[in-house]
């Protein structure tokens, strides 16, 4: 019996350990056929067990559950990949994101008139990143294209979902110490 | 150094733009004093036109904006509106709106940015593309494209097509000065060059009548000395004599 269980825990080990986008529960509910709080019981040792003496970590991000590398060893996969990771992106490139994750789905103009300049260059530079993507068309004149962000947008983040977002009420009151002239001292 | 980035510093917009300066004049964003505000935002385009910088087009509207709001700001309000009472609506109010909605966006995004940095720590599995891999189990929507799309899909393809223009284009790969350098190096490392061994290094014949150039050029300058030995026997490059070296430095 407890060889069964451990067993189990090696397969979705495997699976985690393949995978290069977050795995679902239900992902993983598939492959092993076995009740999701078990799976989700298992996870959880298994998190346990990477936080004792293991390179990795798992983390729960874009709806999944993924296996990553401990920061503490940034320094030398950076050296092993020589720079790491791809472009950063650019600010016109996040708030134009901003802006998408917290109205979608959003057309072109709509982000356009937030921000105040054209976003052509930016949602396309977004899409093919895979960061954003077409959600439909709106059903008003011109029926222009309607953008939402991916899952692969809340991967890059880190996000486990759009709920992570802090709610925009909370940064209207920052905003408004912040606008705050006797405030700005401080800053 | 601070004037130095101010200069600078690109805006992504009007907006931006106009939230830099009040932030910098520490001003209330309700209550913006306009003239002023609307004054360095001028001088702002002012300056990026003299630094040859792409004005777009929205920062013009803006610019006509202020001006709009300072004039209406600066014209007595009507007596008709007193007598019955109907405030007037602050004319700055709609562009407060707009910078108040931008700003959040702005904190977003710089929370993202934080959340990117964070994440630029961590590595994950990597496939390369083509590889097996998993898929983003993704709602996949689409979307109907119409024959107008279409159109101008095709269109925006067929414009970005070049045009083909022919042209004889002379590379200068080979410069007779790099090959005079390279001769004399080599004769400083080795003392003699084999005249075929040369040729087994080039490439073209590009190359090689820059090198022949380049021979003959050291020749006439008296730096190298050529020799063969017998009849179609091998030619051998020397320098010359040391001292001749030194005099004619």
């Amino acid at each position: 019996m407890q060889g069964d269980k451990q067993k189990l825990k090696n397969i979705i080990e495997a699976l985690l350990f393949v995978s290069d986008k977050p795995l679902s529960l239900e992902h993983i509910r598939e492959v092993v056929e076995v009740e999701r709080s078990e799976i989700k019981s298992l996870i959880e040792e298994l998190r346990q067990e990477y936080l004792s003496n293991h390179c990795f970590r798992l983390r729960e991000v874009a709806g999944g559950y993924q296996m990553v590398t401990d920061p503490e060893y940034a320094r030398w996969l950076r050296k092993l990949f020589r720079g790491g990771r791809k472009e950063k992106l650019s600010r016109p490139a996040l708030e134009t994101l901003a802006i998408i994750a917290y109205k979608q789905p959003v057309t072109k103009p709509e982000i356009e008139h937030i921000r105040g300049v054209d976003a052509d260059g930016v949602v396309r530079t977004l899409l093919e990143r895979g960061l954003i993507r077409i959600a439909g068309r709106k059903n008003v004149l011109g029926r222009p294209i309607l953008y939402a962000t991916t899952k692969k947008f809340l991967e890059y983040f880190g996000l486990n979902s759009l709920d992570d977002l802090p709610p925009l009420d909370e940064l209207v009151k920052m905003e408004e110490t912040d606008g705050n002239p006797q405030d700005t001292g401080e800053n | 150094m601070n004037d130095y980035q101010v200069k600078l510093r690109s805006f992504e917009g009007p907006l931006d733009l106009l939230l830099y300066l009040i932030k910098k004049n520490e001003v209330d964003i309700y209550d913006i004093p306009i003239a002023e505000i609307a004054r360095q935002y001028l001088e702002y385009l002012e300056l990026m036109r003299e630094l040859n910088l792409d004005i777009a087009g929205e920062f013009l509207v803006m610019a006509a904006t202020l001006l709009y709001i300072k004039s209406k700001m600066i014209l007595p309000q009507e007596e008709i509106n007193l007598e019955e009472e109907i405030p007037e609506e602050d004319p700055r109010r709609g562009l407060v709106q707009r910078l108040l909605e931008y700003k959040k966006f702005k904190e977003v995004a710089q929370l993202l940015k934080e959340r990117e940095e964070e994440g630029s720590v961590v590595f994950k599995r990597f496939i390369p593309e083509g590889e097996r891999s998993l898929e983003f189990e993704e709602e996949i929507q689409g979307f109907e494209a119409s024959i107008f799309d279409l159109i101008s899909a095709f269109t925006k393809v067929m414009k970005s097509i070049p045009k083909e223009e022919f042209k004889v284009v002379l590379e200068e790969e080979y410069s007779v000065e790099e090959k005079i350098d390279f001769i004399l190096s080599l004769l400083d490392r080795k003392g003699v060059i084999y005249f075929s061994s040369i040729w087994k290094r080039i490439k073209n014949r590009m190359e090689a009548v820059v090198f022949f150039l380049a021979l003959l050029e050291l020749i006439r300058l008296k730096k190298i000395i050529i020799r063969q030995i017998g009849l179609f026997g091998e030619i051998k490059i020397f320098r010359p004599l040391p001292v001749a070296v030194h005099a004619g430095r």
